[in-house]
């Protein structure tokens, strides 16, 4: 044997008498797949660990010892493996199994959702035996039967191939299904009393080979050959998760989850899957709208336009505001900042409401992507929110990592999270001491640990010796009821270990394209701050402008006169209710640009202009890594809604200026030419990236500089308060989803048992909460994953919304529980 | 000359001439107390194999060629070098879940004589350099359970089990555990997985075998219980006096558990590859001949899951190699006997309706497959058989056991024996165990089943009508 075959990386396998190269330990099933041969699979799934059980995919295989039937999904290609994918033995295996699995299957396909896009129709076709010899009384169950909220399930149809078992229990780690039974009767069903509550429900439906698992939105609303298709993005959260937008009639009906490598393995969070109901509610924006004497009354275009041009005409561009933008295309954001910035020459621009960060701590850090924070053997450093409440499909890739790939996840967080049962160390600093956590944690990777934010010592030495090979830190903010402050100092804190990189958790929809393209003060597109100037545009503003929370303050002193929001609820969610309040109460004109009417827009909207749907017009989406990835139109706005990059040219054009722009394409053209960072945003990349994406790297911004700020020390009597997301909450567009809008808890306020206890008062009951900004009534619940001297509140349950007791000015927020 | 017969409290032992490597005790009505143990040279096999270095006394156990008695008949020495050096920790599982339909021993050891299981354990963990055994007890063996629970105690209380043993370096914990009742977690890779806490559904091997990847990940060395309760007899005695029982492939004793139409069914100990089936129905240390002087129609030779044996195959001996060829397996030694007077095919519905009601639902062709035969046997027996049906399980067993399934020679229709094991499409054989009765009583008794097609009184129909279901009268 020569040196050259010694070191050969790949064996060689026979498929059918060809002769192929596989990778070492790849499985025979997906050797086969990727030259070609197809072997016909049900329980075998890329995503998942094979567990052989359908016995489909049994080929004949020669490793030496004679022809064996094997399952193709099990056995790894070894060298000099002879595999026939077409033998006798192979045929009468495939056709047996068939037959087995037909024997009780209803074989109700004229009625049933699953028909014409069924692997079990398609491979009966191809590979069954076309008659069954089976003259028994089938097997019979209740069908179908309500698992949960969203989904049904039909025993009768299932062919028992552990896919969504295995995924609600490795992949999720929800194990609310499972098999019940045994033998001839064994089922897939939940525990007694025990819905199927997960985030995750809607992908089991998506990798059900038979119609078993049917999802309430879709259930028989179209048959698959009467569905058109298109790539878009998922725009529910930052993750970027890649997906098909299917629709019939012009109308959205199902979005499936697309395997993107590198995003989010063809996995979708609920929130994600069936967001699009929102888009299609009766509640949909259809004309204009002004205020009248009798509030909101529809109106044409043209004087929507006039008037919104009269409003902007001739103010003096330190009063004039535009908050929001994080729903936009980055074209449609490109265009509004040209507009504001460049046309109007204000920069009170910022797509975040007070709950994100400061530009410098997405864009001025070093960028991880999330195949960094899941590198084997790395550690993840979560400073933010739960992923599993906020971001999904990262959660599902971080879990993976956790669980299969001995990633090392610390949390520094307020509270318990999704993670906090695979996480190695689990931290939880005082609100609003995060940055002081942070920085002891660095400390003691160096030398001697203290005691910190209320963790011990110990547990931080502990953490800190866990921390090994490459560290990402997923940076956001865990809670809205202390300031971004502590976040920031934790961030700058642990940029001082070696190599490491951040992974932003901001969770809107395309705030990383609204930072990308200048949508927040002091920044323009590209990455750049305002010093750096911007080509296309005839100006730009000198001074770095107000964010959310100054404008809401300059609003309320009378200092706004034109308040632009652009698909922003301030009322539901800027973190201080009154402010927002009197912030929109005191503007002049608010000129409001939504798909659906939301608390804000129907109390101070004096001008309403519809926009489109992400999946009505085309553009692209940036994701938490800074991957632009496509949004394809599918269906036609409804009534006169139009793109909001349409609604910033029209009103240029009436304000006098030409921004330039006639479609998405010449947008990006654009942005490709002025930005520092996005010249390898091509139309050819895009093409090429049609699925994983363009990752857009650099940055001109610089590092934020930490606040020095501390939280002052709470009085006894006070707990201090954790506002944080859950998947399910009170938003405009999940409550106009009609199957995900009862799934939002209504408020409570959790209490770790010691102050529970304290309080003497039983659970469930409505109590009183106070804060020095105001109060609110929720009742009382005890979690054991909330410290001690905190109380946590979900931010916009339904009931009440945490953000009357929260003052955007204060580093942190003290309540005080009383009886109603 | 002490009466030979069964032992009043070990229940179906039955003690004759035969070898007592292992049922010395038996006759003892205090046999599972640690006083008799002890009087009867008990712990003395370990203090033996505590002299001797871990080596060594595996190569005692290798040399002796022990057999596994849980069906397989694997060396135990040879599987016990299977495991990959240095991946420690390493376990012993102990397979107490006996549930072959006719077996009966391994609960009379476990019962009878739980403190030489214990002592067989502690010498394996010592040959094997291993700390943690569990002894997995079928669910439905109360009082296995509490004896093995009384012995573990009492050893443990002596310095036999636990830490440092016998004042040496050797430590070791035993855990005893026990089933929730099924069949298939005798199966080794699904009592891996009942131990783990999960359902008791087989794994998939190769690519792994528990000794290499078992419980909890890792090697995991599988034994039967009457094979460890042969090693403290084999460490006091050695390997040569151990094979001078048995034939040169089979050394040493087995039990058998005869049930069916002798005159004296029990558990014996026979020697291995001597004893012929001859001897054990006919002979007067046995079973004394088949009852009120009706002929031999047929026999399981090893298990529910063996392929049937006809008179024929009288004169073999008990010897796994030599049944093998012959078209079964001696398997877990339990040995069911049939005269003229049994239905061929009511006797294949009831064991195929065992393995139906066994199966544990993981992959396809066992599932449906299982169920699909004992439905079409159920309705020939109820009289609404079709004349395709005998076909269609032939076919149906061919899906779930590919090829020529093996079954003994029938000189009378010139047609030769095809050798053990069956090919499988199933993860685990209890599938291809559901085709044993079928393929074996089609083949010899066709005839049979064509009567009850044929000679039908009622008219098939597609599905009979449940019977709680309302009849209309007109």
């Amino acid at each position: 044997m020569t040196a050259v075959e010694n070191e050969k990386s790949t064996v060689t396998v026979t498929i059918d008498g060809v002769a192929i190269e596989a990778d070492p330990g790849e499985l025979l099933i997906d050797a086969a797949e990727r030259h070609g041969t197809y072997i016909p699979r049900f329980c075998y799934h890329s995503r998942m660990k094979p567990v052989g059980m359908c016995r489909m995919c049994l080929v004949e295989v020669d490793s030496g010892r004679g022809p064996a039937l094997q399952p193709s999904c099990m056995i790894p290609v070894s060298d000099g493996m002879t595999v026939d994918t077409e033998s006798e033995a192979t045929k009468k295996a495939q056709d047996g199994v068939l037959e087995f699995l037909l024997i009780n299957h209803p074989l109700d396909c004229p009625v049933c959702d699953k028909g014409g896009e069924c692997p079990l129709q398609d491979q009966t076709m191809a590979y069954g035996p076309g008659e069954s010899r089976f003259v028994e009384e089938k097997r019979h169950y209740e069908k179908p039967i309500p698992i949960s909220d969203t989904v049904y399930l039909d025993r009768e149809r299932c062919i028992l191939c552990d896919r969504c078992t295995r995924f609600a229990d490795d992949v999720a780690g929800d194990t609310l299904i499972h098999f019940m039974d045994r033998g001839n009767s064994t089922q897939v069903n939940t525990f007694p009393d025990e819905p199927f509550a997960s985030y995750f429900s809607g992908n089991t439906v998506q990798i059900c080979p038979v119609g078993a698992l049917t999802a309430k939105p879709y259930r028989f609303k179209a048959r698959p050959w009467d569905l058109e298709e298109t790539i878009s993005t998922a725009w529910t959260d930052s993750v970027g998760a890649r997906v098909t937008v299917q629709s019939s009639r012009n109308q959205v009906l199902r979005l499936l989850g697309v395997d993107a490598d590198a995003v989010n393995w063809g996995w979708l969070s609920d929130k994600e899957r069936f967001g699009f109901e929102a888009l299609n509610s009766e509640g949909r924006i259809t004309a204009p709208m002004a205020r009248t004497e009798d509030g909101l009354a529809p109106t044409g275009w043209a004087p929507a336009l006039v008037a919104a041009t009269d409003a902007l005409r001739d103010v003096d561009p330190g009063r004039i505001g535009v908050i929001g933008g994080a729903r936009l295309t980055n074209e449609s954001q490109y265009a509004w900042t040209k507009l504001a910035k460049g046309v109007l020459g204000t920069d009170n621009v910022d797509a975040q409401l007070g709950d994100g960060l400061p530009a410098g701590a997405v864009l001025g850090l070093p960028r991880a992507t999330i195949d960094q924070a899941c590198t084997p053997g790395g550690t993840v450093i979560l400073v933010g929110p739960d992923p599993k409440e906020d971001l999904g499909a990262l959660f599902l890739r971080l879990r993976h990592a956790v669980v299969n790939d001995g990633t090392t996840v610390i949390e520094l967080t307020p509270t318990r999270t999704g993670l906090s049962t695979i996480a190695t160390h689990s931290l939880h600093p005082r609100p609003g001491e995060v940055g002081l956590l942070a920085a002891a944690l660095v400390d003691a990777t160096s030398g001697p640990a203290r005691d910190a934010a209320g963790v011990s010592a110990d547990a931080i030495a502990a953490a800190a010796a866990s921390i090994s090979g490459p560290v990402t830190v997923v940076l956001g903010r865990a809670s809205v009821a202390d300031a971004a402050d502590a976040t920031v100092d934790a961030a700058i804190a642990l940029g001082r270990l070696d190599g490491v990189g951040f992974l932003s958790a901001l969770r809107r929809g395309n705030v990383h394209g609204a930072l990308d393209m200048g949508m927040a003060p002091g920044l323009l597109p590209g990455r750049v701050p305002l010093s750096a100037g911007c080509d296309a545009f005839d100006q730009v503003p000198a001074e770095t402008g107000m964010d959310t929370v100054a404008m809401l303050e300059a609003a309320a002193a009378g200092e706004i006169d034109v308040l632009v929001l652009l698909g922003a609820d301030p009322l539901a969610d800027v973190p201080d209710a009154d402010l927002a309040e009197r912030g929109l109460a005191g503007a002049g004109t608010v000129i409001a640009v939504e798909m659906l009417p939301n608390a804000s827009t129907l109390a101070h909207a004096d001008l309403v202009l519809p926009a489109a749907a992400p999946t009505e017009h085309a553009g692209t989406f940036t994701n938490l890594e800074g991957r632009v990835s496509v949004a394809e139109q599918k269906v036609t706005p409804p009534g006169t809604a139009r793109a909001d990059w349409m609604i910033a040219a029209e009103l240029a054009l009436r304000l006098g200026a030409d921004l330039g722009v006639e479609s998405p394409e010449s947008m990006r053209a654009e942005i490709a030419a002025i930005s520092p960072v996005h010249g390898v945003l091509t139309e050819a990349a895009l093409a090429d990236g049609r699925v994983e994406g363009v990752l857009i790297a650099g940055s001109s911004i610089d590092a934020p500089t930490a606040s020095g700020s501390t939280a002052p020390a709470n009085d006894a009597y006070s707990l201090r308060l954790v506002a944080s997301r859950r998947m399910y909450d009170n938003g405009t567009m999940l409550q106009a989803s009609a199957s995900s809008a009862g799934l939002a808890a209504s408020v409570k306020i959790c209490l770790n048992p010691v102050d529970f206890e304290k309080l003497g008062i039983d659970a469930g009951t409505v109590v009183k909460v106070v804060s020095s900004r105001g109060e609110l009534m929720a009742p009382l619940a005890v979690d054991h994953g909330v410290p001690a001297g905190s109380a946590m509140i979900p931010a916009n349950a339904p009931g009440s919304n945490a953000n009357a007791l929260i003052d955007a000015s204060a580093a942190v927020t003290d309540v005080r529980v009383e009886r109603a | 000359m002490p009466t030979h017969d069964y032992v009043a409290h070990a229940p179906g032992y039955v003690d004759n001439d035969g070898p007592k490597i292992v049922t010395s005790r038996l006759v003892h009505e205090d046999s599972h107390t640690l006083e008799r143990y002890e009087a009867t040279n008990g712990y003395d096999g370990l203090r033996r194999a505590l002299d001797r270095t871990p080596a060594d006394v595996h190569e005692e156990v290798r040399n002796a060629v022990v057999l596994g008695r849980g069906g397989a008949g694997f060396p135990a020495g040879v599987k016990w070098g299977f495991m990959p050096p240095g991946k420690f920790p390493y376990y012993l599982v102990v397979n107490g879940d006996e549930s072959e339909p006719g077996t009966y021993k391994d609960r009379l050891l476990m019962e009878r004589d739980p403190h030489q299981l214990i002592e067989g354990c502690l010498i394996t963990c010592y040959a094997l350099g291993l700390s943690q055994c569990f002894l997995y007890v079928r669910g439905e063996m109360p009082a296995a359970q509490e004896n093995i629970a009384q012995a573990l105690n009492d050893a443990y209380a002596k310095g036999y089990v636990g830490k440092n043993i016998m004042g040496t370096e050797f430590s070791v914990d035993i855990t005893l555990t026990w089933g929730a009742g099924a069949y298939i977690v005798g199966e080794e890779t699904a009592l891996i997985e009942s131990l783990e806490g999960n359902r008791g559904m087989p794994r998939l091997k190769p690519p792994f075998f528990p000794a290499a990847i078992g419980l909890y990940g890792q090697p995991t060395i599988v034994n039967n219980v009457e094979t460890l309760s042969n090693l403290p007899w084999l460490m006091l005695n050695g390997s040569e006096q151990y094979k001078a029982y048995g034939s040169e492939a089979s050394p040493g004793s087995r039990m058998v558990a005869v049930s069916g139409h002798v005159n004296r069914p029990g558990v014996y100990e026979i020697e291995q590859g001597v004893t012929t089936f001859r001897d054990l129905f006919y002979g007067d240390n046995f079973c004394r001949g088949i009852r009120d002087g009706h002929e031999l129609k047929m026999f399981v030779p090893g298990g529910g899951s063996a392929p049937w044996f006809f008179p024929e195959q009288l004169d073999l001996q008990l010897e796994g190699r030599a049944v093998g060829a012959e078209g079964s397996m001696l398997g877990s030694g339990a040995i069911m006997v049939m005269d003229e007077t049994t239905d061929s095919v009511k006797a294949a519905l009831r064991l195929v309706r065992f393995y139906a009601r066994e199966s544990c639902g993981k992959c396809t062709p066992c599932r449906e497959g299982t169920t699909w035969e004992e439905r079409i046997l159920q309705r020939i027996v109820d009289g609404e058989g079709r004349p395709s049906d005998i076909d269609k399980l032939l076919d149906i067993a061919d899906n779930i056991s590919p090829g020529p399934y093996p079954v003994a020679a029938d000189p009378a229709q010139g047609l030769e024996a095809v050798p053990f094991p069956p090919k499988q499409t199933t993860i685990c054989p209890l599938g291809p165990s559901s085709v044993a009765p079928i393929t074996s009583t089609i083949r010899r008794f066709r005839h049979e089943y064509e009567a009850k097609i044929t000679k039908r009184d009622s008219i098939p129909v597609m599905s009979a009508p449940m019977a709680s279901d309302p009849v209309e009268v007109s």
